[in-house]
């Protein structure tokens, strides 16, 4: 399972670090979205995806699944949340002010 | 237990939350932010005292033990960076006052301020990977918003690519500590340090380790610092004097306590890697600073040199460059944050930041002209000033080491200093003035030049009193030469 759950890690990534290389600044933002959501994947992958029950004591199972990464996912997930819906309201703000979103025009030089 | 360590958090976060209902009333925000500073001045040195008494301080958090918890600790290495980092702060917002501008005091200036500086503090005193993770995103939400405050054209071209970097490295750091948790299966960095030890650190471990050295070069400014020059060169200058003090140190602390605590048992493989990087860092920084004509460039590319300077330090890796390395840390926050402070004022004055316009400053600014004349000798290292005991220990652990290439790197780097800030004396002071009429001379406001001018005693102080700050500084480095000493103290019953 770790296995298949690694290629789609990598897909993500790739695709990810395909779209951050792109012109157009919404491709962007969409790029940082799907390398946050690889990296999550890839924090509840490596630590082990073995059947358990899900880490509730009313459950009364033999064996849980491990709940730390679920809480440092939970976190990292507010915390892009945040950060992404900043990135939009920037990305709409330079759009309006600047009239571009093509990221070869945001350049500017280096003398003004 | 100790409860007074999460103190310079605490202070921070209650203030910024206060703050916010405060919106209007600018003149009660900017005493609420001071006396707030003021404050965590003095539990800084409350610790400072305690753990210069009594070793090592931590706290555990809900009074679960580590590994289980999240556990702070304050050595003295932490507590002298959050000392530091305070009073650099104090003299940044202090000349924030009237120059940042009414709008932006308004709209949020000082709370973003103060969250700033809860991330920044949190990054030192915490014991616990994911938690330092949590920090740093605190710090950096807040430089993005201080940042582009104010939503000029190029304030808003910049923070794009500011914010866009900074997730980038932000989440190679999640996937950094995911590796991490798979391969050792804890996050404390106590308990990380004697886990990776039980591994001999082989294979995995050192490629999470080159991880762990992107994520924080590309926070610090080592090596990977192309978005630093452009970033921080458009919001005001108290903001930028904030950042170039406090955000790539932050980094650098960061990579400072992983190398020492952590991934130390391959050094011949990872140090060199960090020589390597801090020696082209030095060289391409060197050379930017160099190479502008614009007074913002300049200052950004010292800030660079001095990155490559530090972890140059950490790469040698001995107890003399340790020691060197905390005691050029601290001098290096205090003196960044006023050459900041005081090329903000040079760029008021002259009314631009190109040296080529600027001229004849000296005879309408004299205290300006020389406190930034005496900076720039304690930037390179000039015996009697605060640049200097660092760099000689940190040249004489090079030389010790046999590290001749880096230390002769880094010995020239220091002459790239000095060429670059004294053609900004000389051409901002010195040279008389045709292309501008005589402007009227700028008259400053109080609390402006009383940021600058403590500063700069503590400069001066730092270089006077090396010894007495050797006697803490040395206990710093003790605990980076011997992380058992750390160890021992977070995972004791």
């Amino acid at each position: 399972m770790e296995l298949y759950m690694a290629l789609a890690i990598g897909v993500l990534f790739a695709v990810g670090v395909y779209l951050i290389l792109s012109k157009s600044l919404l491709r962007i933002i969409l790029g940082t979205s799907l390398l946050t959501h690889g990296v999550h994947l890839l924090l509840l992958t490596t630590a082990n995806l073995k059947t358990g029950a899900a880490p509730l004591l009313g459950e009364q199972a033999e064996s849980y699944v491990d709940p730390l990464p679920q809480a440092l996912i939970l976190t990292s997930i507010v915390i892009s949340f945040g950060v992404t819906s900043f990135f939009f309201v920037l990305a709409y703000k330079a759009y309006q002010r600047l009239g571009t979103d093509d990221m070869e025009e945001l350049r500017g030089n280096g003398d003004e | 237990m100790n409860n007074l360590i999460v103190l310079p958090l605490l202070i921070p976060l209650v203030t910024a939350v206060v703050l916010i209902f405060l919106q209007k009333k600018t003149k009660v925000q900017r005493w609420i932010s001071l006396v707030s500073v003021s404050i965590n001045i003095v539990s800084a040195l409350l610790i400072i005292g305690q753990v210069k008494e009594k070793g090592i301080q931590t706290l555990y958090m809900g009074g679960w033990l580590p590994p289980y918890g999240i556990v702070f600790v304050a050595d003295m290495f932490a507590a002298l960076l959050v000392l530091t980092t305070l009073v650099a702060a104090a003299g940044c917002l202090l000349f924030a006052f009237r120059t940042v501008g009414d709008q932006r005091e308004k709209y949020y200036f000082y709370p973003f301020f103060q969250f700033l500086l809860a991330g920044v503090l949190g990054s030192f005193l915490t014991g616990d990977l994911f938690n330092m993770f949590v920090c740093f995103e605190v710090m950096l939400i807040s430089s993005y918003a201080l940042i582009v405050l104010g939503g000029t054209k190029r304030q808003l071209r910049e923070t794009l690519k500011y914010i866009l970097i900074n997730i980038l490295s932000s989440t190679l750091f999640v996937a950094a500590m995911a590796y991490l948790y798979g391969t050792v299966g804890t996050l404390n960095m106590a308990h990380l340090s004697l886990r990776v030890a039980e591994a001999q650190q082989a294979g995995i471990l050192n490629v999470i380790a080159i991880l762990f050295l992107i994520v924080f070069a590309l926070k610090a400014g080592l090596f990977l610092f192309f978005w630093l020059p452009g970033s921080y060169s458009v919001p005001p200058t108290a903001v930028i004097a904030v950042f170039g003090a406090l955000l790539t140190k932050v980094g650098l602390y960061a990579m400072i306590r992983t190398f020492t605590l952590i991934f130390y048992h391959d050094a011949g493989f990872t140090h060199t890697v960090i020589a390597w990087m801090a020696a082209a860092t030095m060289i391409l920084g060197g050379l930017g600073a160099v190479a502008y004509k614009d007074l913002p460039r300049i200052l950004n590319y010292n800030v660079v040199i001095s990155v490559g300077f530090i972890a140059f330090g950490l790469a040698v890796a001995t107890k003399d460059s340790l020691d060197g390395t905390v005691l050029y840390l601290i001098h290096d926050m205090i003196a960044k944050a006023l050459m900041f402070i005081l090329g903000g004022m040079i760029i008021a004055a002259a009314g631009t930041n190109k040296l080529n316009e600027m001229g004849g400053l000296i005879k309408k600014y004299p205290a300006l002209g020389w406190m930034f004349f005496i900076l720039v000798l304690a930037l390179v290292g000039i015996p009697p000033l605060s640049g200097f005991p660092g760099k000689v220990l940190l040249v004489r652990g090079g030389i010790g080491e046999g590290h001749f290439w880096l230390t002769g790197v880094a010995v020239a780097s220091s002459l790239l200093v000095l060429y670059s800030l004294i053609r900004v004396f000389m051409g901002a002071f010195w040279r008389e003035d045709p292309l501008l009429p005589a402007s009227e001379k700028k008259k400053w406001h109080g609390a402006a030049y009383v940021s600058a001018v403590a500063l700069f005693m503590l400069v001066i102080g730092l270089g006077l009193g090396s010894e007495w700050v050797y006697s803490y500084t040395g206990q710093a480095a003790d605990v980076l030469v011997d992380p058992s000493i750390y160890i021992e103290a977070v995972l004791k019953e």
